[in-house]
């Protein structure tokens, strides 16, 4: 299939196009709120509120018999934010950490929902069907009113981060401060965790439980790769996550028998190790080249040094040095050979016989002043 | 009690210690989410070697899984040492991803045959009595009964060998590389046993319970004991606890038997967050309050202290004076001079305040510490 006609097939497919909207927005969404998960070191805080999300879904249809995606999103979105209450208050009031509490509530919370399950299955007109993709997450089944009320709880918790945008940030970079200027911290970690289990319980039927928690994670951590600048973060995120969520339901619609969800985290996790190894400044292969750059140097000035040493004892800069006094002086470092070239075409140095070498006037000026800088900052 | 049903909490209670004894170390190390991102990532190992023996019992699947467990630990660890991501957005990255390929293996190449992503993650303990193993005829009990004590032996003969280790890693890791130990090859045998421990109570109680098992007892002893002999024994006691009672509570119930022991380990956590006589929440309030009125008492004998001597102040020492000094509400100061009077600590005469020996004893103290 085509490039052209996967466009075509965007537009006019109703299933595509439903799915890849809702995958979009479920990733611009998650992705903007997981980055202050991701700044304030509380990247599984997602995987907790979507497993602790169950028992609200189970409970919602238990009461209400309905299936309809406000109820049962109404739902997850009290039980997460009673579980991420919980956390908080473990947290605050114990000795016990942060990732013990985490576990703690995921666990419990899930494991009562699985308990809500079973009496569910036991209902007579009731087929458990609906509430399954929530687990595991089922995108063909979105309709366009489960991408119409993600829109608009999405554009709610985004109105809300726009709103509070300076607080928040106050939040994750330095809370302490942000109380000593009046600033009620707690009620903003309170309202800041709030949205994000909105942002959460909106994905969760598209890529389930598990891979929800991905879907925090996965887009900031790209995104912080490639800025330190907090807004543009927040923006990539969102970007990476939409366009995750899109590529993911397309890929998944043009091969048979592959998941949506799994889908989509595997095309941000790409993402992610792109971003990982390519980013400048940050990025694997930025730093292993810069790296290596600055060992050649340091090879080249410890060679240039040693030639001045040499020239200094024996009082004369004509004087030839070996090349093998020069090898053993730089102790086993190697890179004398490529230094002594790098140091000829720079014309610090040069050849007198097929392997003696010695200081050019400029290279005796430069290494001079180099040895002396390194004296004064001794 | 029927055979299968004591089997059922035999198991119930083997996994439970099994887990306790790994978990207190992960959430004194401050890793208990890897045993929720362990849990998940064995699935691609048991998927793959599935792939290999076409056999669901085959003993391959636990090495295999196990083997993805440590390989996921190993790719947290190389994230970290790029320093790029941090450790909880690591463990958050790496997971989700190996689950992932884990699912999308299932439904391309395994459609038709039992293995599904519910089996892993929730488990059915009632169907575990019914996998037995026989021997030369003889029926020698279910099969998950032998492997989870293999593995619970495992985990003892660890901890009692390396115990001294153990604890010295853990809370005090730079001393213990120090000393010439060498945490890092310790993280990677303790991750091994989570992850051996996570396969091997899967197939009977689902990775979720293994997780609420790991973590929640443990969690539940932190809030009794600081001794960490006394945290193991009580970790294991909560957890057999929580596996009996949530058996039966899913027997009356006719619900989900994983569900309901995950559900009570959540139920005595939370009466221990209460009622714990240290570290539980009421205990911690009444202590607050208990603070609020012993300050308040101390700050009325400095204040009446710091006025005794001086005739010209006397009216500092009036009882309906007080609380415009001292800035508190007429009702509070009445209770905190009538608290105060009740230790000792100062008398009344003529609507006069005088301090008692015993209080300007507790006031010099407050003054001069």
């Amino acid at each position: 299939m085509d490039l052209l006609s996967i466009l075509q097939d965007l537009v006019t497919d109703y299933t595509l196009r439903t799915v890849s909207l809702g995958a979009a927005v479920l990733g611009f969404v998650s992705g903007i709120l997981g980055s202050f998960a991701v700044l304030r070191k509380q990247s599984l805080l997602g995987d907790a509120i979507s497993h602790a999300a169950l028992p609200g879904i189970a409970l919602a249809f238990l009461l209400t018999g309905s299936k309809a995606p406000l109820t049962l999103i109404l739902g997850a979105a009290i039980a997460g934010w009673i579980g991420t209450l919980f956390i908080i208050s473990i947290i605050n009031n114990t000795p016990i950490k942060e990732d013990t509490a985490l576990g703690l509530v995921l666990s419990v919370f899930f494991g009562f929902g699985l308990v809500l399950l079973t009496f569910i299955q036991k209902l007579p007109n009731a087929s458990q069907a609906g509430l399954d993709k929530f687990l595991f997450g089922q995108a063909a089944t979105l309709m366009e009113r489960d991408v119409v009320t993600m829109t608009v709880l999405g554009s709610i918790s985004l109105f809300f981060v726009l709103l509070f945008w300076k607080e928040f940030k106050l939040l994750c970079f330095n809370a302490d401060f942000g109380d000593s200027q009046g600033f009620r911290m707690s009620l903003l970690n309170i309202l800041l965790t709030s949205l994000i289990v909105i942002a959460i319980v909106i994905g969760l039927q598209t890529v389930g439980v598990v891979l929800m928690s991905a879907m925090v994670v996965a887009p900031a951590a790209a995104a912080r790769q490639w800025t330190d600048r907090m807004g543009f973060m927040v923006f990539l995120a969102g970007v990476f996550g939409a366009i995750a969520g899109v590529t993911g339901a397309i890929i998944s619609s043009i091969t048979p028998r592959l998941p949506t969800g799994p889908t989509i985290v595997i095309v941000i996790s790409g993402i992610v190790l792109f971003s990982l190894l390519f980013a400048p400044n940050r990025g694997l292969i930025w730093s292993w080249v810069r790296k290596r750059r600055n060992n050649r140097r340091l090879q080249v000035d410890a060679v240039l040094g040693d030639l001045y040493i040499l020239a200094t004892q024996h009082g004369n800069i004509e004087h030839g040095h070996s090349i093998t006094v020069l090898r053993t002086m730089s102790m086993g470092h190697g890179g004398t050979d490529g230094s002594l070239k790098e140091l000829e075409l720079q014309q610090l140095a040069r050849r007198i016989d097929s392997d003696k070498w010695t200081l050019t006037s400029k290279g005796y000026a430069k290494a001079e002043n180099m040895i002396i800088n390194d004296r004064d900052d001794e | 009690m029927t055979l299968a049903q004591f089997e059922i909490q035999l198991i119930g209670i083997l996994v439970a210690s099994a887990c306790a004894l790994t978990g207190i170390f992960l959430i004194l190390r401050r890793m208990a989410m890897m045993s929720d991102a362990i849990s998940h990532a064995i699935l691609l190992g048991i998927v793959l070697a599935f792939f290999v023996t076409k056999d669901l019992a085959s003993p391959f699947l636990i090495i295999a899984a196990a083997l993805s467990g440590i390989l996921m630990v190993s790719l947290v660890e190389l994230l970290n040492g790029t320093r790029l991501v941090r450790e909880d957005a690591s463990i958050g990255l790496v997971f989700p991803l190996l689950f992932s390929i884990g699912v999308i293996l299932i439904s391309r190449y395994a459609g038709n045959i039992h293995l599904d992503t519910d089996a892993v993650l929730l488990g059915e303990l009632a169907f575990a009595p019914f996998n037995r193993l026989s021997l030369f005829g003889y029926d020698l009990g279910p099969k998950s009964i032998y492997t989870i004590s293999t593995i619970l032996l495992l985990n003892i003969v660890f901890i009692f060998v390396f115990y001294k280790e153990i604890k010295l890693s853990t809370f005090d890791a730079g001393l213990a590389a120090s000393l010439g130990f060498a945490p890092g090859l310790l993280h990677y045998a303790l991750m091994s046993l989570v992850s051996i421990t996570a396969v091997g109570s899967f197939d009977a109680v689902g990775s979720i319970l293994v997780v609420a098992f790991m973590i929640a007892p443990p969690a539940t002893a932190y809030l009794l004991t600081d001794k960490l002999t006394r945290m193991i024994w009580i970790s294991v006691i909560i957890g057999s606890v929580s596996a009996v009672s949530g058996y039966w509570i899913a027997h009356f119930a006719d619900a989900s038997i994983a569900g309901s022991m995950a559900t009570m380990c959540g139920v005595l956590f939370l009466l221990t967050f209460l009622f714990s006589p240290y570290r539980g929440i009421i205990a911690i309030m009444h202590r607050r309050i208990q603070q609020k009125w012993e300050f308040a008492q101390i700050m009325l004998t400095v204040h009446l202290h710091q006025h005794q001597d001086l005739p010209e102040h006397s009216f500092e020492k009036k009882m309906n004076h007080c609380h415009i000094h001292m800035k508190w509400n007429e009702k509070f100061t009445q209770r905190v001079i009538k608290l105060a009077t009740e230790k000792n600590l100062i008398t009344e005469k003529n609507g006069y305040l005088y301090l008692t020996k015993q209080g300007a004893a507790t006031a010099e103290e407050a003054i001069t510490t």
